[in-house]
């Protein structure tokens, strides 16, 4: 079922949230950099602009091919008289859009930027040890296979949107802005990436200790948190008229419920971290932030606000208590926290459409043309979202991980010991991020 | 058992995909969702077991 048309005035508003998603992305890169050590900041900044390039350039060749847009052509499979709508049958490189105010091409422009967080995700897992070449390849798998069919089951008519539509299970699996789409798979792609790369060098000792690599610059990290902000309201806004047909009035709603989910988050963990240390913890603080806004987007178009503050203290919550956890016990070394701030809190900001959303006609989930309010329960959609939640624990997990192991066979993805000794700045960039201001006392250490 | 751990992530996503299609009581059909999702969160288990014995930086 295709959607209606967006009114002029409604497609340049949409146009403008779109063109504040680069915020988010600057964001995320900031955030990265400043997390990891100061050996490798250069060449984590130079990752993020490859990686940027890559995810957009392949995604312009045949992502958007196999993601495509509600209404257009796809492949289905009849299975039991119902339609399982997998993957999109687009023509490659942008060659069935017209690139003009019409939804698809917004839609294609939207999720230019949206793969691109996605990819920019798993360098803060990977940071200090993971190559520039395998990022880039990582990158291209990312943005060229694993990220465009899931965002079909989800936003391009897929068979996880038409739940509904098909088998009653609420409105079918709803993401308004992709704390699924983007997030989680970002954060299940950083998983994978910091299972197959091992942890840094001295990380975890042979007596079971842990101790602890610190960011090196805490205003990076912060000033990334406060650039997130525009990008994410513009992330959100553009999802919710994109995919649910929200009208551009709601944005007021959404711009609110986003902030204050970033809110609720990042004080929630600055007092757990008060708590439990004795003083505020920045870094943990700002995951807290970026972890609220992740869990907003699900359904920040949905909740009201006081809603929207509880949606965020919980995942401000899950994200500080998870970062130690997912270190000290899990033994996952993931210097940006990506894992729990992507991934954990995406699964919770899924998990709370089905305990919160509510669905005011017309809004609905246009993925599925399914008008069914009468017929949608509130358990219904719980439903829904946790069969979400299983696709993407049971399908996009292994994928990531098969598809990204199979890369390492050709092309290694961690460096060389002397490379980590060095920092990847000297050892892949020739030249240090600090040249004036930095002094290592260990690399040059015999061990 | 890493591949162990994957192929039980695969088979809870089955199991929920079997109940969508399969079962057509909501109440039945909650109860297999969930139970697919309990062989997932077993395999997560066992995929974080798996990758956690190694001590030390690789390389």
């Amino acid at each position: 079922m295709p959607m209606p048309a967006l009114a002029e005035t409604a497609a340049v508003g949409c146009l403008l949230f779109i063109l504040l998603i680069p915020l988010a992305a600057v964001g995320l890169a900031l955030i990265n950099t400043g997390l990891g050590r100061s050996r490798s900041a250069a060449h984590l900044m130079m990752s993020s602009l490859c990686a940027l390039a890559v995810a957009a350039l392949v995604y312009f060749g045949f992502g958007f091919a196999w993601q495509g847009f509600i209404g257009r052509g796809a492949h289905v499979l009849l299975l039991r008289g119902k339609e399982w709508n997998w993957i999109a049958a687009e023509p490659f490189f942008f060659r069935g859009l017209t690139l003009d105010t019409s939804l698809p091409s917004l839609a294609s422009l939207q999720q230019i930027f949206c793969v691109i967080l996605a990819c920019l995700i798993p360098l803060g897992s990977g940071a200090d040890r993971w190559r520039l070449r395998a990022i880039c390849c990582s990158t291209a798998i990312l943005a060229g296979i694993t990220y465009p069919v899931f965002a079909h089951w989800v936003w391009g008519g897929g068979w996880l949107a038409q739940l509904g539509a098909n088998y009653r299970v609420g409105y079918g699996f709803v993401d308004t802005a992709g704390s699924g789409v983007i997030q989680v798979v970002g954060g299940l792609s950083a998983l994978a990436v910091t299972w197959i790369l091992g942890p840094r060098r001295g990380k975890y000792s042979e007596d079971g200790m842990a101790p602890a690599i610190p960011g090196h610059n805490g205003v990076l990290v912060l000033l990334g948190c406060l650039l997130a902000l525009p990008g994410w309201f513009g992330l959100n806004a553009a999802g919710a008229m994109l995919f649910t047909g929200a009208e551009v009035g709601r944005a007021v709603l959404i711009a609110v419920n986003t902030l204050l989910c970033a809110c609720a988050a990042a004080l929630t963990a600055a007092v757990i971290t008060g708590y439990r240390f004795g003083k505020p913890d920045a870094s943990l603080s700002a995951n807290g932030w970026v972890g609220g806004l992740v869990a907003s987007s699900a359904g920040c178009a949905f909740v009201v606000p006081a809603e929207a503050v509880i949606i965020g203290s919980i995942a401000g919550g899950l994200v500080t208590l998870s970062v130690g956890w997912f270190e000290l016990n899990l033994e996952v070394d993931d210097p940006g926290g990506a894992v729990s701030v992507h991934a954990v809190g995406g699964l919770w900001g899924l998990l709370a459409v089905g305990l919160f959303a509510r669905f005011p006609s017309p809004v609905q989930n246009v993925a599925s043309g399914f008008p069914g309010a009468a017929s949608a329960t509130a358990s219904g959609q719980l439903l829904a979202q946790v069969v979400g939640v299983a696709t993407l624990l049971g399908f996009v997990l292994p994928l990531t991980y098969g598809l990204n192991l199979l890369l390492n066979r050709f092309c290694a993805f961690r460096v060389a010991v002397e490379g980590e000794r060095q920092g990847m700045d000297l050892y892949e960039l020739g030249a240090g991020a600090y040249p004036e201001f930095v002094t290592h006392t260990d690399e040059f250490i015999p061990h | 058992m890493k591949i162990a751990s994957f192929l039980l992530l695969l088979a809870g996503w089955c199991l929920v995909l079997a109940a969508i299609m399969l079962l057509p009581t909501p109440g039945a059909r909650g109860g297999f969702i969930f139970s697919g999702l309990a062989v997932e969160a077993l395999g997560l288990a066992l995929a974080v077991r798996s990758h956690s014995t190694i001590r030390g930086a690789k390389g």
